[in-house]
């Protein structure tokens, strides 16, 4: 059982959810036996690229294979959801990084997932049913168009609640309305778990405080190496800082100071932009229909 | 037989070496010093006394025959002088360039007593370039012993124990996180200090030994290190994996955006090539007025990678003063040429913000020295009413590092107070046959000591695998001028080359 070596990661199916987020399979036998829920990996496409860390969607032992559900809204997301065909190789894919998420020992528990949150949330849905707690799915997405594994997610909730920007499927409204919907319904819940974009996991922990229910958020800020190295992720935590890569990424929802870590996410705003207008450019340059800038949504704390 | 050299008859100067104009290197990423051409080599090689005390090599961690190599060289025979080094040191080209001598084998020259010391660190990069330069490798006979041997960390401990274990005939594999292996000495030391290519050869040499480099392994959360004593089937196994976790002072303000660790800047800059974007994908925002707190090795590097980056203005903070800055002395003196301004006595107080939560000046306070502390330097005391404000837009933190907690979380290796992985006196920690060495260790050092460490462990391992070491079995100690027979030091190489010849 040795680990294969660099440009070796064979990338075995892709699905497209939508004209930004995509959906690929990497052959790692190791891996994704030693995967868990919660836990990332850190990728580079090419041997020039960045290192982004992505959290690990879904792991399948048998197959040997892990999944990454990418939102292409940076040049090097972009440039991935140009190149990764099946098929094709990644440069490096290093993991499982992280500690894994906690799970077992509650009876009812809240999964939420937003945006890009919703495929990490899976597997935490699908362990906490494993554990053999009652599990609420919300799922938030923007229009019924984007909606994404619906059955994957009805297999493993005993509720499932999609909330949709529009209304166009599910309930209308963001993912704490779904919160609010649960918590009205079931007075027990013990655990809310909660991955997607920084303010999303705000809103998911301002809605839990008042009932004080413990509330686990996956924070996914920009690092270089992901083993401790760097100091790239550090995150106000109550009054300490902490290293996301390796003291998190789960923290305590209730104590992350949201502003903080939204402010530091924008730190290298100017390089990437300028990075992802040369990208474009090349690209309208070679006539790539990919060309057409991607459209404003939030900006996923994925693309350091 | 040439006459006895004496301190009279050598030459009286240390031969300088070539190196970049500081105008002209500031603003480049090319190697500093351009290093010995031959006649200086020749020249310095000549000072060297050979005294029957030999002091230098007891002051290098390693133990290489320093006069033994000199000796070689100043009979021109630069093979032989390799050949010397590659004995105790399969890195020449790095060692020489990145070593603290003045506080090793140079701090205890003889000549040193009367002039200035040897210039050792050079004559061993002037061998050690010679042979990438030639090709020269010593690949010695290996006979298989069977056994099979992890290394966890491509840094500098990794690399020494696993050049060890592999001429004592183990089957050696090395671990690392990152996608290239040398660790610190290709993420944190500048090209213009250690220059990629000279590692890459190193690393090749290695391989040729026939090491195996497994990157993007993420030992701990991939596989467990009792998962590798276990199921993998490694009879025995060496952490280097370092200290790494930067620290910070707890100061308000370091979270504002501008200020970040040593380390990132270093990594982003040079492992990831920042300096290249966006040819390279890893971005990395200049500062104009860059501010880095402490005055170590690392934080050196860190000013002149920014300078180098094209700040306007680079600020080294720190808050003894310059007799105590723990970097080594040349390496002070180059920022200084390279036009960098040094505050001593000077401590941050709080990092302050502009309304974009960028930051915009330290608020610092001005020091002065007090008692001896209980590290022997004196302690650093506020003057009070003296603070005062520094602009700046980019705050580096080089105060050292804490222990990686990664093996701590996922393996039950047994860690001091501090986080280090505890080990008895030959390195070996609490899981049987695991050793462990470097800055994981001890905390913060050097490259050479974690090499030093990487041997001592694959001492400690050969003999827990049985190997005969003839290190152990022949020269128990190296220090014993009675273990030299007939001229020939009683390491295990040597013996080795005696019995095939």
């Amino acid at each position: 059982m040795q680990p294969s070596g660099s440009s070796s990661f064979e990338i075995v199916a892709r699905e497209d959810f939508s004209d930004v987020t995509f959906l690929l399979e990497v052959r790692h036998p190791m891996l994704a036996k030693a995967a868990k829920a919660g836990q990332f990996v850190i990728v580079m496409e090419h041997e020039q690229g960045e290192r982004i860390p992505l959290t690990i969607a879904d792991f399948d032992r048998d197959a040997g294979t892990i999944t990454l559900v990418i939102q292409a809204v940076g040049k090097t997301t972009r440039e991935m959801q140009q190149n990764c065909r099946v098929g094709t190789h990644l440069f490096a894919v290093v993991g499982p990084m992280g500690i894994p998420s906690h799970i077992g020992g509650k009876k009812k528990v809240v999964c939420v997932g937003g945006g890009l949150g919703v495929a990490p949330i899976f597997p935490q849905a699908r362990a906490w049913k494993e554990s053999g707690a009652y599990v609420i799915g919300v799922v938030g997405f923007r229009n019924r168009g984007l909606v994404f594994w619906d059955e994957k997610f009805r297999a493993v909730c005993d509720e499932l609640i999609v909330c949709t920007d529009d209304g166009s499927a599910g309930i209308k409204g963001l993912v704490t309305e779904g919160i609010k919907q649960a918590i009205a319904k079931h007075a027990d819940i013990e655990e809310l778990v909660a991955i997607g974009p920084p303010v999303m996991m705000k809103g998911c922990a301002e809605a839990t405080r008042p009932h004080g229910i413990r509330t686990m958020v996956s924070l996914n800020p920009v690092m270089v190496d992901g083993t401790g190295m760097c100091g790239g992720c550090r995150v106000k935590i109550g009054e300490t800082v902490k290293f996301a890569c390796v003291d998190g990424p789960d923290f305590d929802g209730h104590l992350v100071d949201f502003d903080d870590l939204m402010s530091r996410l924008g730190r290298y705003k100017t390089a990437e932009k300028e990075a992802l207008e040369r990208f474009t450019e090349s690209c309208r340059i070679r006539g790539d229909a990919a060309a057409e800038p991607a459209l404003a949504i939030d900006r996923p704390s994925t693309d350091g | 037989m040439a006459k006895k050299k004496t301190i009279r008859t050598i030459p009286q100067e240390r031969t300088p070496v070539q190196e970049q104009d500081p105008k002209e290197r500031a603003r480049n990423f090319a190697e500093v010093s351009l290093g010995y051409r031959l006649e200086e080599a020749l020249v310095e090689a000549e000072r060297c006394l050979q005294c029957a005390d030999e002091p230098c090599v007891r002051g290098c961690p390693v133990g290489i025959d320093i006069p033994g190599f000199i000796q070689k060289i100043a009979d021109k025979h630069y093979h032989g002088a390799y050949d010397i080094i590659t004995d105790t040191n399969l890195l020449p080209s790095i060692c020489g360039r990145v070593c603290p001598q003045e506080s090793q084998c140079e701090g205890v020259c003889t000549v040193g007593d009367t002039l200035e010391p040897v210039a050792i660190g050079r004559l061993e990069r002037f061998v050690g370039d010679m042979a990438i330069k030639e090709g020269w490798a010593n690949i010695p006979y290996i006979e298989p012993s069977g056994h099979r041997v992890g290394i966890v960390g491509a840094g500098p401990a990794g690399m020494a124990c696993a050049a060890d274990m592999a001429k004592a005939g183990c089957e050696v594999v090395v671990y690392e996180a990152f996608h290239q292996p040398g660790g610190v000495l290709k993420y944190g030391i500048p090209d213009f200090r250690l220059p990629n290519e000279v590692i890459d050869a190193e690393i090749e040499k290695l391989r040729k030994l026939g090491i195996r480099f497994e990157c993007n392994t993420l030992v701990g959360r991939l596989f467990t290190i009792e998962q590798m004593v276990t199921e993998m089937g490694y009879h025995a196994v060496f952490i280097g994996t370092g200290a790494g976790y930067p620290s910070f002072m707890g100061i308000p303000g370091e979270s504002l955006n501008g200020v970040l660790s040593a380390n990132e800047l270093l990594t982003r800059a040079n492992l990831m090539r920042a300096r290249d974007f966006p040819s390279f994908d890893t971005p990395l925002q200049p500062g104009r007025r860059v501010t880095v707190i402490g005055a170590g090795n690392t934080a050196m590097d860190a000013m002149r990678v920014s300078m180098r980056l094209g700040a306007d203005k680079v600020m080294c903070v720190y808050r003894r003063s310059k007799a105590e800055a723990p970097a080594r002395v040349e390496e002070v003196h180059h920022a200084e040429e390279e036009g960098i301004e040094f505050n001593w006595l000077t401590s941050p107080v709080e990092l302050l913000g502009d309304a974009d939560n960028k930051v915009r000046a330290m608020r610092c306070i001005r020091m002065e020295l007090g008692e001896p502390d209980s590290s022997g330097r004196r302690k650093p005391v506020p003057v009070p009413g003296s603070e005062f404000e520094i602009e700046t837009d980019m705050v580096v933190f080089a105060i050292g590092t804490n222990a990686n907690p990664i093996l701590g979380q996922t393996s039950k290796l047994k860690l001091n107070k501090w986080g280090y992985i505890e080990t008895d006196d030959d390195l070996a920690t609490s899981i049987a046959g695991v050793y462990a060495g470097g800055d994981i260790v001890t905390g913060a050092a050097t490259v050479i000591q974690a090499m030093g460490a990487g041997r001592k462990a694959a001492r400690a391992m050969k003999a827990y695998l049985g190997l005969r070491d003839s290190d152990c079995v022949y020269a128990p100690d190296t220090d014993d001028p009675g273990g030299r027979r007939f001229g020939i030091p009683a390491a295990e190489h040597n013996f080795a080359r005696v019995r095939l010849a």
